[in-house]
């Protein structure tokens, strides 16, 4: 393939290693002298620990140390808050080993250092901890209701709770002709990813010297942070990233076991290691997307929106981690969606309970506020007799009322803007798409015994939120040209999509370009992967970086040649003057001669200025209402992201998003009982999407409005696939069942959850 | 439990010899004593394939069996499927669709699909997203492997090439 390569859907960089069993994920780090060890983990969701004995598991042989808290000779940190850090919160932040109490099934209580994984199991077993259990909270009505407290000294299990708003809404409601009020439950679910989350330690305390290998995401904040918590200068922790086998939100936070893997080296003297088994994974790593939200809608007669109000309820788990008021707090932000709602309202609250802890997943709030508005105004269409299509392309915000100030919905966030675009376009686009004129009078009709439902949803989204992002291009004396970023790659293939914007800014074949990302060894500063932000972000730098770098190719020329820079031009990976030319391999040669490099830094920040991608869902299902059993027959999305660096991999992040959100919809689900145990704790349990029953799936990406904050023109392409599955499917099954009086509310859908509806209402 | 036990297998071709413990899984066994790590762990409960092996032929899980077991087998894994530099005409088709992104699963769906099409030949889209139903990738979405599979079906009946 040749340039440009910007636009194309260029083979990935990444694949040969990954298809022949040569990527190096952490698990396939090994260092000399390592050993490896193994958390023991709360049993109770809500405990009083009395005593911990681990001499049995120190006694047993291949056991190097076995410690808990008492034995740790520092000040155990608080992990931090990065996102969303909200006054209140800093009552309920987790320390990374449980010292007098136990709020989660899960928690570290205590650590075993061995010779390898199976022995340092066998060590686990004979751990004896005397725990007092306390009684769990389970819910967000016992949070709520605070008879018992999971952290005493907060005095209530309210980590915090604000309000925030646009215009008058009460007065809104007050006068309105049509009002609904309907409460909404999203699952509680997670990333999942494929591998593990796992560490590597190395700490040498006589250097000093803080080695962690596994690293991925938000490097820079982690060395920070770990750096403050070791007593480290920032340059003396290192932070490596290896092969990364999914992140989707969840890995790379700073968690219990970014302190306890550092602690285990120091104390041990050798490099540890510690991988996550998935019951781990399962209780440990971050869980999203659990909120009720009460949802209250004012209309016009003829289905104009005069305002929304409402109530959004996180159950955040035991502890506030990283990720702050991510999820709540965006979904109550992004309830009015791309719509015009000249008045809002929502009271925002924060519950502590007896589990896992909450974090972000793919689309974090969005996927949640977007099932709970869409339903409603499928719910507000019936009502008023108006088609579901047609109240939308009433109620979305038009081109001309864009840019729009949103107001401060999220506290501290007072400039939130959409920016430019057309919203109906992408709406439109898939109406055409679906054939959905021909459908509009199918719905709930019976095919082949199924009853069938279309559904359809908008959704709006943000992308590559702050902090900027660095990228430096070298060229080395054999022509090898590297870039080296600070953004991290959890598998999406940003080594591949800022390869192709080097290539062409230079004017090179992509097969001459390395990419170094993520660790912080590479480069000085990095802002990190998050929030769909890497091609913006570094896709940009990476952009900047080159044309900066073609400036100096220019003047190194010119002392080469001892002209004028003027008279000379750069273009096809080289300088000229007229018919002689000097490839970008002489000149670093040429530098190097001079004791100089042939490189460029460069950083891209968009001064915060979010760009929004936007577009539409639709979701055909086909439902046996004897058995409850749906089929997603057919499925089309949308999504406006700018421009495609990549339309292969950009089709990849919609269709592998929109199956995700089928899992979220259908499958994925935390299920707990009442003591605070996880239920769903293996693979066995907690249910994923899986390669039968695919819908027949479209996903469209639209290059229509390119972002005015970036010079390339991208907005952030990861997560309109998932946004609006459960939204989309919901109002889908819920016209297909309409003739039953079935309307849902409550995610995921299943279908003894169906039936039972269905049996109910006498079907 | 301490007790251990030589095996001798054959894996890619390569005669080995390894001494275990007999609860060693199979799995841990390549990854830590032939230090074959593209064999990948996702779940260690036989749920989600990433770990799977052929075993004579077989698409097996090397989570759910022990080292011990493999005794005399032939084994492929992931490693084993290029020749040399040349990728296998599956794992060409992978990185023609897009069939991968994180590339954790990956292993697991190639090794699940060598067997399967070695027994199946011309499979439907169905019979191949049946075969793969017991693999589980986050990333893809699924489509683009099923792709990839049945374009490795077609090019080695000779309907493409």
């Amino acid at each position: 393939m040749t340039a440009p390569y910007i636009g194309q859907s260029v083979k990935r960089l990444e694949d040969r290693r990954l298809l022949t069993g040569a990527g190096r994920y952490i698990d396939d780090v090994k260092l000399p002298f390592m050993r490896v060890m193994a958390i023991y983990r709360s049993p109770h969701a809500h405990a009083r620990i009395r005593g911990i004995d681990l001499a049995a598991a120190r006694a047993l042989p291949g056991v190097m140390d076995a410690f808990s808290a008492a034995d740790i000779d520092m000040e155990l940190p608080e992990i931090p808050l990065r996102l969303a850090p909200f006054q209140g919160f800093e009552r309920f932040l987790q320390r990374p080993i449980a010292q007098d109490k136990v709020r989660y099934v899960g928690e570290p209580v205590a650590v075993v250092i061995a010779e390898d994984r199976y022995i340092a199991e066998d060590a686990l077993d004979l751990i004896e901890v005397d725990f007092e259990p306390l009684s769990a909270i389970t819910t967000i009505g016992q949070a709520a209701a605070g008879e018992t407290l999971i952290h005493e000294d907060a005095g209530e299990n309210m980590g915090t709770r604000y309000t925030v708003g646009r215009g008058d809404a009460d007065a809104a409601f007050a006068g309105a002709a049509y009002t609904r009020r309907e409460r909404f439950v999203t699952n509680r679910h997670g990333a999942v990813p494929m591998e593990t989350r796992g560490l590597i330690a190395e700490f040498e305390p006589g250097t000093p010297l803080l080695r962690l290998h596994g690293a991925t995401k938000v490097n820079f904040f982690n060395r920070r942070h770990l750096a403050a918590a070791f007593g480290l200068p920032e340059t003396a922790v290192e932070l490596i990233e290896t092969d990364v086998g999914g992140g989707f939100g969840a890995r790379g936070e700073l968690y219990p076991e970014d302190y306890l893997v550092p602690i285990a080296s120091r104390r041990a003297g050798v490099p540890v290691k510690w991988i996550e088994d998935r019951r781990e994974n399962l209780t440990a790593t971050n869980h999203s997307r659990d909120i009720i939200c009460d949802l209250e809608i004012a209309a016009t007669e003829d289905g104009r929106i005069l305002a929304m109000r409402g109530t959004v309820q996180g159950d955040m788990g035991a502890y506030i981690r990283t990720n702050g008021g991510v999820v709540p707090s965006k979904a109550a932000q992004f309830l009015p969606g791309p719509y015009r709602v000249p008045a809002f309202s929502c009271d925002v609250q924060f519950l502590i309970t007896n589990k896992t802890p909450v974090g972000t997943f793919r689309g974090p709030g969005r996927f949640e506020a977007n099932f709970c508005r869409e339903r409603l105004l499928d719910m507000m269409a019936a009502d008023l007799g108006i088609d579901p299509a047609d109240i939308r392309l009433r109620n979305l915000m038009q081109p001309a009322d864009l840019p729009f100030r949103i107001g401060e919905l999220v506290p501290g966030d007072p400039d939130a803007t959409f920016d430019r675009g057309n919203y109906p376009s992408a709406l439109n686009r898939l109406l055409a798409e679906i054939g959905y004129d021909d459908w509009k009078d199918r719905q709930g009709a019976i095919v082949d015994g199924r009853a069938h439902g279309l559904g359809i949803a908008c959704f709006i989204e943000s992308s590559a939120a702050g902090p900027p992002e660095s990228a430096t291009i070298t060229v080395r004396a054999d022509g090898r040209v590297e870039i080296r970023t600070g953004a991290s790659s959890v598998g999406q293939g940003t080594e591949t999509g800022l390869a192709q914007i080097c290539a062409d800014g230079l004017g090179i074949d992509m097969d001459a370009i390395d990419v170094f990302h993520g660790s912080t060894t590479l480069v000085e500063t990095g802002g990190g992967t998050f929030h769909s932000r890497n091609t913006v972000m570094a896709g940009n730098a990476t952009r900047i970086a080159a044309e900066t770098l073609q400036r100096r190719a220019v003047e190194l020329g010119a002392l080469r040649w001892n002209c004028e820079p003027g008279g000379l031009t750069y273009g096809d990976g080289g300088v000229s003057r007229g018919d002689e030319g000097l490839s970008l391999a002489e000149l670093a040669v040429f530098a190097e001669a001079r004791g100089e490099r042939l490189f460029a830094d460069a950083s891209f920040d968009n001064e915060k200025k979010l760009s929004y991608s936007y577009g539409a869902h639709a979701a055909l299902v086909a439902i046996d209402v004897a058995t409850g059993m749906i089929e997603v027959v057919k499925y089309v999305l949308t999504e406006e992201i700018g421009r495609a660096l990549n339309p292969a991999m950009v089709q990849g992040q919609a269709i592998g998003g929109l199956v995700q959100g089928l899992g979220g919809t259908f499958l994925d689900h935390m299920v707990y009982d009442e003591d605070g145990q996880l239920l769903t704790g293996s693979f066995a349990d907690y249910l994923l999407p899986t390669s039968d029953g695919l819908p027949e799936i479209t996903a469209i990406a639209l290059e229509e409005s390119p972002s005015e904050f970036n010079p390339m023109g991208f907005k952030g392409a990861g997560e309109g696939g998932i946004v609006a599955v459960a939204a989309a499917v919901g109002n889908a099954v819920s016209h297909a069942l309409s003739a039953h009086d079935i309307s849902i509310t409550e995610l995921p859908i299943t279908p003894d959850r169906l039936r039972r509806a269905l049996r109910a209402a006498g079907a | 439990m301490t007790g251990r036990h030589r095996i001798v297998l054959t894996v890619n071709g390569t005669a080995q010899d390894c001494e275990i413990e007999a609860r060693m899984t199979l799995a841990d066994c390549l990854r830590e004593k032939l230090n074959l790590t593209g064999t990948h762990l996702g779940c260690e409960h036989g749920v989600c394939g990433a770990c799977t092996v052929i075993v004579d032929g077989a698409a097996v899980r090397s989570c759910l069996m022990f080292a011990v077991q493999a005794e005399g087998a032939e084994i492929r894994t992931v490693e084993g499927l290029a020749d040399g530099d040349r990728l296998s005409d599956l794992q060409q088709a992978f990185h023609d669709n897009f069939a991968l992104q994180c590339g954790f699963c990956t292993p697991g769906f190639l090794t699940t699909a060598e067997a399967f099409l070695t027994e199946n030949p011309s499979p439907t889209r169905g019979e191949v997203q049946s075969a793969i139903s017991g693999n589980i990738c986050r990333c893809t979405g699924y489509v683009p492997i099923i792709d990839a599979i049945l374009d490795t079906a077609a090019r080695r009946r000779g309907d493409r090439t």
